[in-house]
C-alpha cells in the first residue's frame, strides 16, 4: 500500500518538475511577461488607491498621473495602444505581494527604491520617475514653521508599511523627541484622522503631502514644513527574474525623459522623424534597430512619445497644472539644473 | 473486506498529500525563481519601527519577535475587554427582551435588530470617526469627575501609584480563596442541614475587608497622578501623566462589544425561553421565591443552552478584532501582518505565524468554554 503511494507521489513530482522545466526554457528565449501581456491584450499595472498627480481615478474611472503614464508608455510600446492598461489600486501593504505573486506586472505606485526592497523581496526597481523626500505637514494655526519646534509627545499620523514609518523613527530618535505614531492602512484614513485633529502632524513623502493637502476640508489651513528628512527616489518596480520585461519598462521610462531632453513632444514627433540629429531619429524609430532586442518593432518609442508624451508633458499635465507642485525642483532635467539624467538610447 | 474499508481512506489521504505537496513545491519553485528566501530568522532582527500603544516596553530597537508580542497582547487586550463588556451587556439585554415591561422589551429588541444588522466594519468606522469629530481638542476638554478628560487624542484619567502593590495583590488572592472556601462550606451546610448562609454578602465583606487590612497593617499605600495639560505649539496641546487610553482602543472596544452583545443577548433569550414553563411553575409551587427560581432552577438549565452558541460569539469577537487595522489600533494584524510584513517581505512566514496565532487563540477560548460547559452539564445521579 505505502510502496504504491510513494511511487505515485514521486511520479507526480517528476511530472510537475518536468513541466516547469519545459516552460522555463521556452520563456528564456522571449520574455514570459511580455508574451502573456501580448496574449491578454493589456498591461497589468498596480497603482495607488488615489494620489492626485501620481495615480488617481476620476469619477468615470479614468486613471491619470505620472505613475499611470509609465504604465501607459509600456502599453503603447508593447501593445501599440496606451489605453490598454488594467489598473489595480493597491494599498502600501498589498503592493509587493501583488507584484511577486503575479497579480500585476508593473508596480507604478510612488514606491521608494531602497536596498532591502531591491535585494530581499524578489523585486527589481527599473528607474526613478520622481525624486522625493519625506516631510511634515502641520496646521498653520499651530505656529510651527520648522521641525525644530517639535516637542516631546507630538502625535504623528502616517501610513503603515512604508519607509515613512522607519524614517520617522530615525528622525525623532536622532533628535531625542518622544512621539506617538498613529499608523493607518489607507492614505484616505490618515488624511481624515489628521484633518479631524487626531494628530499634530502628518508625515509622508512631500509630493504626497502636497497632493493630499488638496483633499483636506480646508487646504489653506495646512502647511508643509520646509525640512526634508529623507531621500525618497520613487519609481516603477517589476518582478525579479524577467530581464527582458525589466528592460522594456526601464527604457519606456527612459524614452520619456530623453525625449524631453531632445525637445521631442507628442506634437512634433512626426516632424522629428526627418531630423538631422541621429539621436533624435533613434528616439522616434527612424533610425537603428532599437526595438529588436526587446522583441518589439522599431516604432515602440515613437508610439510612447505620440500617445503619452515626454516626461515634461506628463509632469506638466499631472503635477504642475493641477497645482500640486508647480516647481519641478530636482525633477528637472540635468541640463536645466535638476537631477533627471538617463543613459542614452543608442 | 478489509481493503474495501481502507481504500477510500487511503485515496483521500493520498489526494490531500498530493495537493499539499503540489502547492508547497509550487511555492518553493516560484520563490526560488524570484530569489526570495524562506526562513524565520528575521524574527530576531531589529524591527526599527515604533508602535503607538503597547502593554510592554517596546521600541524600534527591539526585535520583530517582540513586535509580534506587542501586537498579540494588544489583540488579547481588546478581545478580553470586548468579551467582558459584551457578556454584561448581552445578559442585561437578553433578560430585558423578556421583560414584562413594554418599553424595556421594545427598546432591547430595537437595539438588537439595529446593531446586529449593520456591518461591523462600518460600525467601527462610525465610532472612530464619530469620536474624532465629536470629541473636543485637549485644550477645550471639560474635566469629568474633576480629573479625567475625554479628548480627541484619547481618554486621560488619573493613574494610581502603589506602594507594596504585591502585598495588596496577595491579599486579594487570599480573599478569593477564602470566598471559594466559604461557598463550599455553605453548600455543604445547605445540602446537609438545610441552612442557608448569605453567601453573597459574606463574599463581599471578605473581598473588601481583607485588602483593606493591608492598608492599615501591610504598609500598602496608594497615591495618584493626574493628567496635566501640556502645550506643544500655539494651538496644539496634549495631556501628560496619568493613564491614557487611545481613541482607537476606545472606539474598537465599543464597536465590538455593542455588535457582539446583540448576538449574546439572543443566546441568553433563547436559553431562558428554552427552559420549560413547567420548571418555573414547579419551582414556585414548592415555595421558592422569584430570585431563587431564577438562580437555582432557570439559570442552571438555561446556561447549558446559552454557553455553546455564546462561545461562537466570543470566537467571532476575537477574530473580528483584526478589523482594528482599519482605524490604526496596533493589533496583531496591523503590527505584525502589516508593518512587519511590509518591512521584511516575508509574506508566507508572517501570515502563517498570524494564522497559527488566531487558531491557537480560538482553540483556547473554545477549550475553556467546553470545559465550563461540561462542568455545568447535567450529572445524572
Amino acid at each position: 500500500m505505502f510502496k504504491y503511494l510513494k511511487q505515485l507521489t514521486s511520479l507526480v513530482a517528476m511530472v510537475a518538475v518536468l513541466f516547469t522545466f519545459t516552460t522555463e526554457t521556452m520563456a528564456a528565449k522571449k520574455s514570459k511577461t511580455l508574451k502573456n501581456t501580448q496574449k491578454k491584450g493589456f498591461v497589468r499595472c498596480g497603482v495607488s488607491q488615489g494620489l492626485p498627480g501620481f495615480s488617481n481615478a476620476d469619477a468615470a474611472g479614468n486613471w491619470t498621473g505620472i505613475d499611470v503614464d509609465v504604465c501607459r508608455a509600456v502599453a503603447a510600446a508593447v501593445l501599440g495602444d496606451a489605453s490598454k492598461v488594467k489598473f489595480t489600486p493597491l494599498s502600501a501593504k498589498e503592493r509587493f505581494t501583488a507584484l511577486t505573486s503575479g497579480e500585476i506586472d508593473i508596480l507604478s505606485r510612488n514606491t521608494t527604491w531602497t536596498l532591502s526592497r531591491d535585494a530581499d523581496i524578489g523585486l527589481t526597481f527599473v528607474g526613478v520617475n520622481f525624486y522625493d523626500g519625506q516631510g511634515f505637514m502641520v496646521r498653520k494655526s499651530s505656529g510651527i514653521t520648522s521641525t525644530d519646534q517639535f516637542k516631546n509627545g507630538i502625535s504623528a499620523c502616517t501610513n503603515i508599511g512604508t519607509t515613512t514609518e522607519l524614517n520617522m523613527r530615525d528622525f525623532f530618535n536622532s533628535r531625542g523627541i518622544s512621539y506617538e505614531p498613529v499608523a493607518f492602512e489607507k492614505a484616505d484614513e490618515v488624511v481624515a484622522a489628521y484633518d479631524a485633529g487626531r494628530c499634530d502632524t502628518y508625515t509622508t513623502d512631500k509630493s504626497g503631502l502636497a497632493a493630499q493637502r488638496t483633499k483636506m476640508s480646508n487646504p489653506d489651513e495646512h502647511i508643509v514644513l520646509p525640512e526634508t528628512i529623507s531621500k525618497e527616489p520613487l519609481g516603477p518596480v517589476v518582478r525579479q527574474g524577467d530581464s527582458v520585461w525589466e528592460d522594456i519598462v526601464r527604457w519606456s521610462l527612459n524614452t520619456m525623459i530623453e525625449a524631453e531632453e531632445y525637445g521631442i513632444t507628442s506634437g512634433n514627433a512626426d516632424m522629428m522623424k526627418t531630423s538631422d540629429n541621429p539621436a533624435i531619429k533613434r528616439l522616434v524609430g527612424a533610425e537603428g534597430e532599437m526595438g529588436a532586442a526587446f522583441g518589439l518593432d522599431n516604432d515602440w518609442n515613437y508610439r510612447i512619445i505620440t500617445q503619452v508624451g515626454n516626461y515634461g508633458e506628463s509632469y506638466k499635465r499631472n503635477i504642475a497644472d493641477t497645482g500640486i507642485l508647480p516647481d519641478r525642483g530636482p525633477n528637472e532635467l540635468w541640463t536645466k539644473g535638476g537631477i533627471l539624467y538617463v543613459p542614452p538610447a543608442r | 473486506m478489509k481493503l474495501k474499508k481502507i481504500l477510500p481512506q487511503a485515496i483521500t489521504l493520498l489526494v490531500v498529500i498530493i495537493i499539499f505537496g503540489f502547492f508547497t513545491m509550487n511555492a518553493q519553485l516560484n520563490m526560488e525563481n524570484r530569489g526570495i528566501d524562506f526562513g524565520y530568522g528575521f524574527l530576531s532582527q531589529e524591527s526599527s519601527f515604533d508602535v503607538q500603544f503597547s502593554l510592554i516596553e517596546y521600541s524600534g530597537s527591539d526585535s520583530y519577535a517582540r513586535a509580534y508580542l506587542v501586537g498579540l497582547l494588544n489583540t488579547l487586550l481588546v478581545s478580553i475587554l470586548g468579551i467582558i463588556l459584551c457578556t454584561i451587556l448581552g445578559v442585561i439585554v437578553g433578560i430585558a427582551r423578556l421583560s414584562p415591561n413594554y418599553l424595556i422589551r421594545t427598546t432591547a429588541a430595537w437595539y438588537v435588530e439595529f446593531f446586529r444588522n449593520i456591518p461591523l466594519l462600518l460600525q467601527i468606522f462610525f465610532w472612530y470617526y464619530a469620536a474624532l469629530r465629536a470629541l473636543p481638542l485637549p485644550q477645550d476638554a471639560e474635566a469629568i469627575f474633576g480629573a479625567s478628560y475625554l479628548t480627541i487624542k484619547g481618554f486621560y484619567t488619573p493613574s494610581l501609584i502603589w506602594e507594596n502593590l504585591d502585598i495588596f495583590i496577595y491579599s486579594v488572592i487570599a480573599a478569593i480563596i477564602a470566598i471559594v472556601f466559604v461557598r463550599i462550606q455553605a453548600k455543604k451546610l445547605r445540602e446537609n442541614v438545610g441552612k442557608h448562609l448569605p453567601v453573597l454578602n459574606i463574599s463581599i465583606v471578605i473581598l473588601f475587608v481583607l485588602p483593606l487590612l493591608t492598608f492599615l497593617f501591610g504598609g500598602v499605600n496608594v497615591g495618584y497622578e493626574t493628567p496635566e495639560l501640556k502645550q506643544l505649539a500655539k494651538t496644539s496641546f496634549k495631556f501628560e501623566g496619568g493613564l491614557s487610553i487611545p481613541p482607537e482602543l476606545l472606539s474598537l472596544v465599543i464597536a465590538l462589544s455593542l455588535y457582539t452583545a446583540t448576538f449574546v443577548a439572543e443566546c441568553v433569550r433563547a436559553g431562558i425561553q428554552g427552559v420549560g414553563k413547567g420548571q418555573r411553575e414547579a419551582a414556585s409551587s414548592i415555595g421558592l421565591n422569584r430570585k431563587q427560581v431564577l438562580n437555582l432552577i432557570i439559570m442552571p438549565q438555561a446556561l447549558r443552552i446559552i454557553i455553546p452558541p455564546t462561545t461562537n460569539q466570543y470566537l467571532n469577537l476575537t477574530k473580528n478584532s483584526s478589523l482594528a487595522a482599519a482605524i490604526a489600533y496596533p493589533d496583531l494584524v496591523l503590527v505584525f501582518a502589516g508593518t512587519a510584513l511590509m518591512q521584511t517581505g516575508k509574506a508566507i512566514e508572517i501570515v502563517s505565524i498570524t494564522m497559527l496565532t488566531y487558531l491557537t487563540l480560538s482553540l483556547s477560548i473554545s477549550f475553556f468554554m467546553n470545559w465550563y460547559n461540561a462542568k455545568i452539564a447535567i450529572v445524572e445521579k
